[in-house]
């Protein structure tokens, strides 16, 4: 354990006396967020789901990553494959790197570091709304090649999938932009590090259903 | 005892920056693989190597988007490090998406056949 160090809570005994006494140890909050996390699980699979069992299965354009025969101004015509990689695979990069700058931040929180919470708070922040951004121009983009919610099944499934993770993500964004402009007022200190770390939760588990998501959708054929 | 107390530490202890930034840099080499297992599966990496990875496209995407999730869940989430009570939240729910997922696939590829005929 070379790279270990004695946890904050264990360094600074505040963080643990924001919450109630629970007979496990562990704030009841973050228990609380972690049955939330769960329940997200079944909700998200539920979404994967029906993209899976859909896919394939339309019977006009515009596809993910074939030509195929779509409507267009009033007439069937040939539409080229929808999926833009690259402009998805920058927005996976950053949301994955927003989780380093969220770890970041947490560990300046909880050491009382506040040039650091905030720097790296800041960067989380903006890493999200690049990140919304991207899929806000994705989905535009979209509905001009013709592609809107009722379109085919793909598409149905599509937005609803990766748009209720877009969901997830801006209410990520909103929550920690909160924390941000505490975190400015000097209102985190280390004993209430724990609003942080779960919002980091939060955030991170945003950041695995893209890691299940990106795959799944964009890059199985 | 001593052991017992050495566990108790082992369990409270949070990775180091440093850690952390291994960690974000194994991800971001786990995403660049993805995307070239695509692109090669695709034909887009050679012709030659449209072949090779084409059968087994997906099921690379699978390994390497379970190791990048596991990766996540263990250092930043800090399952690693925190109680198993919070893991246990997490995965008893995970393995049921699972089992949700692989049934309504099995499920509804069944009765297409069965309606195919």
């Amino acid at each position: 354990m070379s790279h270990a160090i004695p946890a904050p809570h264990a360094l600074s005994e505040g963080s643990q006396h924001d919450s109630h006494p629970t007979t496990t140890g562990i704030p009841s909050r973050k228990v609380a967020l972690w049955t939330l996390i769960g329940s997200e699980c079944l909700f998200f699979a539920s979404l994967i789901s029906t993209y899976l069992v859909y896919k394939g299965k339309s019977l006009v354009g515009p596809l993910p990553h074939t030509e195929s025969q779509c409507m267009l101004h009033g007439k069937m015509q040939t539409c080229e494959h929808i999926f833009e990689i690259p402009l998805v695979t920058t927005g996976t990069a950053v949301l994955l790197f927003s989780s380093f700058f969220i770890v970041l931040a947490l560990y300046g929180a909880q050491r009382g570091k506040r040039k650091m919470l905030v720097g790296w708070l800041a960067a989380t922040v903006l890493a999200g709304m690049f990140f919304v951004g991207m899929q806000v121009y994705e989905f535009q983009h979209f509905y001009h090649k013709g592609m809107g919610y009722g379109t085919n099944l793909f598409s149905s499934t599509f937005f609803t999938l990766t748009g209720f993770h877009g969901s997830h993500v801006t209410v990520g964004v909103i929550w920690l932009a909160t924390l941000l402009v505490l975190a400015i007022k000097g209102k985190i200190p280390p004993q209430k590090a724990l609003n942080l770390e779960i919002a980091a939760l939060y955030w991170h588990f945003v950041d695995v259903v893209w890691i299940v998501i990106f795959p799944t959708v964009y890059l199985m054929r | 005892m001593e052991a017992q107390d050495a566990h108790a530490h082992d369990q409270h202890a949070h990775p180091t920056p440093a850690l952390y930034l291994k960690v974000a840099l194994v991800l971001f080499v786990l995403t660049a693989m993805e995307v070239l297992a695509f692109e090669a599966g695709r034909g887009g990496l050679g012709a030659s190597l449209r072949p090779v990875f084409e059968p087994i496209v997906v099921l690379l995407l699978v390994v390497l988007s379970a190791a990048k999730f596991a990766l996540v869940a263990m250092f930043y989430m800090h399952l690693k490090q925190d109680p198993r009570l919070l893991a246990n939240l997490f995965v008893f729910p995970l393995l049921i998406a699972a089992v949700i997922i692989a049934a309504l696939i099995v499920l509804f590829s069944y009765w297409r056949a069965v309606g195919a005929h």
